[in-house]
């Protein structure tokens, strides 16, 4: 009993990383139908960048942590805002060469990565909590796993407050559903798309600062690695929904993590692409996602 | 100073690389409906979605003495042109009170006047825009248009797949906003075009074959039936 709680907090823990890269790749495609595949460096800088400031102030103090949490998303939805402005702006409804420059943002910005803070892997310190156990219900449960599952949560209750009571998420609630009639009422949906990219940005960030407590190191492809599971879970959970997307990301990695742990040479990756077939075989349109 | 709200001169336009508007001129007078007609697929729709930008287009459109054909959708409709797109085009997972305040442009809109033509929508704004019937549908996507006080409405066939009661209500709501708004109409249901249109076009292949008065061309119906494919009996009665 108290391995499968904990396989199913860890799950969850893993699941809320997901969720942070999957929502901003998932309200993208919603709103703008481009499939970002730099999102991933996204995660990676946030991730450097909140290494830097928390080497800075003490990595292994909670100022240092929530200081670089804060840089980290920053870092993330102004790289993302800018690649926004830059590189998608110019190609709108050239959708082939928006994935196209984004596949080739995504090898540029690792290379540019691996060149400023080496190939190597950064072993990252945090504060002495993350490394301490809870034992719930006689599992016991890295702490780092509850601090992945508050941000999550605390991050899809900011963007579902964000989308319900706000005017620009209630443009881009509406640009998910009928983009060219949100234009069409007189509303410039450009704005909306600098800001998905921006917010979607930040919570890869973000979610770059967890990666890499999570995992205790950075490298510049811990991004384009977790990318891989983003991407899964926004088909899984449907493009464009935001509650697919948490749904998704908590299925996935509670299952990696559950395939991982029962079934001999932890298959828990093949089982999770094999849920993807799955999903697309018997509902192409992903969990909750719109019918064509 | 000239008497039109709006001139289109040599518009075209084209979807997916096909030519959907082949050359379309026509102007639309400061007041009064301006009834675009002509048989389906014949570029009617596309000629609305040309105007607003809303499909690659070129040619000259001049809407209230400024060129607004080189202008985005979203500058055209601040300028004051409202729209009420074919198959109403409400967003299904808003409620109706969110789909109006999306819509609002200006800092007083008009909530009273559409409150007062719409009760039966204002009733509803927390219900969500996708579970109301067609006919709530088209009245919210007239609400929207009708919410900021714009200087052109584009309407493309309101009465579309409507029951004859509802077809009444929208005539009515029309012919209402008519009073103080000129409005470009692409209807089929020429009852409908005969009480509330004045002038007309009538468009075939994407360009336009026949302009004048609406009530001169239904009166014609050896004309009518020529242009539009429907024979118009002499005591108003319409069969294709």
């Amino acid at each position: 009993m108290s391995t499968v709680i904990l396989l199913l907090l860890t799950g969850l823990g893993l699941g809320a990383l997901y969720f942070l890269v999957a929502s901003g790749l998932s309200l993208i495609y919603g709103l703008m139908h481009v499939l970002n595949f730099a999102h991933g460096v996204f995660l990676s800088f946030g991730a450097y960048l909140g290494w830097m400031v928390a080497t800075t102030i003490g990595q292994t103090t909670w100022t240092g942590f929530l200081v670089s949490v804060l840089v980290g998303a920053l870092a993330g939805g102004l790289f993302a805002a800018i690649t926004e402005l830059v590189f998608i702006r110019p190609l709108y409804e050239r959708h082939i060469e928006q994935v196209l420059v984004t596949v080739g943002l995504g090898l540029a910005a690792v290379a540019l990565f691996e060149g400023i803070w080496g190939g190597d892997a950064i072993t990252i310190q945090s504060p002495q909590f993350f490394g301490q156990v809870t034992e719930v219900f006689g599992a016991r449960v890295p702490n780092k796993v509850f601090i992945m599952i508050l941000t999550g949560v605390i991050v899809l209750l900011a963007l579902v407050i964000f989308l319900k009571k706000t005017r620009y998420g209630m443009i881009i609630r509406a640009g998910v559903e009928n983009r060219s009639m949100v234009t069409a009422l007189g509303i410039d949906v450009r704005k909306a798309f600098t800001l998905v990219f921006t917010i979607g940005g930040a919570a890869a960030g973000l979610g770059g600062v967890l990666a890499s407590h999570y995992f205790t190191y950075v490298s510049p492809h811990l991004g384009q690695t977790l990318l891989i599971f983003a991407f899964i879970v926004t088909v899984i959970g449907g493009l464009g929904s935001l509650a697919g997307a948490a749904v998704a990301a908590v299925l996935v990695a509670v299952l990696q993590q559950f395939a991982n742990y029962y079934i001999p040479g932890s298959p828990g990756d093949l089982v999770v692409v094999l849920l993807l077939a799955v999903v697309l075989l018997v509902r192409p349109t992903g969990l909750m996602g719109k019918k064509a | 100073m000239t008497e039109n709200i709006l001139e289109v001169r040599n518009l075209r336009a084209e979807i997916a690389g096909q030519q959907v508007v082949e050359d379309v001129s026509f102007d639309v007078p400061k007041t009064g409906i301006t009834a675009v007609l002509g048989r389906n697929g014949v570029g009617k729709t596309s000629t609305l979605k040309a105007i607003l930008g809303l499909i690659s287009r070129n040619g000259e459109t001049v809407f209230d003495g400024e060129r607004i054909d080189t202008l985005p959708t979203f500058k055209i409709v601040q300028r004051g042109i409202g729209y009420v797109p074919e198959d109403r085009e409400v967003f299904s997972k808003l409620t109706v009170e969110e789909n109006l305040r999306l819509a609002e442009l200006q800092s007083n809109p008009n909530r009273e006047f559409v409150a007062n033509l719409f009760p039966d929508i204002t009733a509803r704004a927390n219900q969500m825009a996708g579970t109301l019937s067609g006919g709530q549908q088209q009245m919210v996507s007239l609400a929207r248009a009708l919410i900021n006080d714009n200087k052109l409405l584009l309407v493309d066939e309101p009465t579309k797949g409507l029951a004859p009661r509802i077809v009444t209500q929208v005539t009515e709501t029309l012919r209402e906003a008519a009073k103080s708004l000129p409005m470009v109409l692409v209807e089929q249901n020429l009852e409908v075009v005969r009480e509330l249109a004045h002038g007309c076009i009538v468009i075939e292949s994407g360009r336009v074959v026949y302009t004048g008065y609406a009530q001169e061309l239904l009166a014609d119906a050896e004309l009518t039936q020529k242009l539009l494919g429907i024979h118009v009996e002499s005591d108003g009665e319409v069969s294709l």
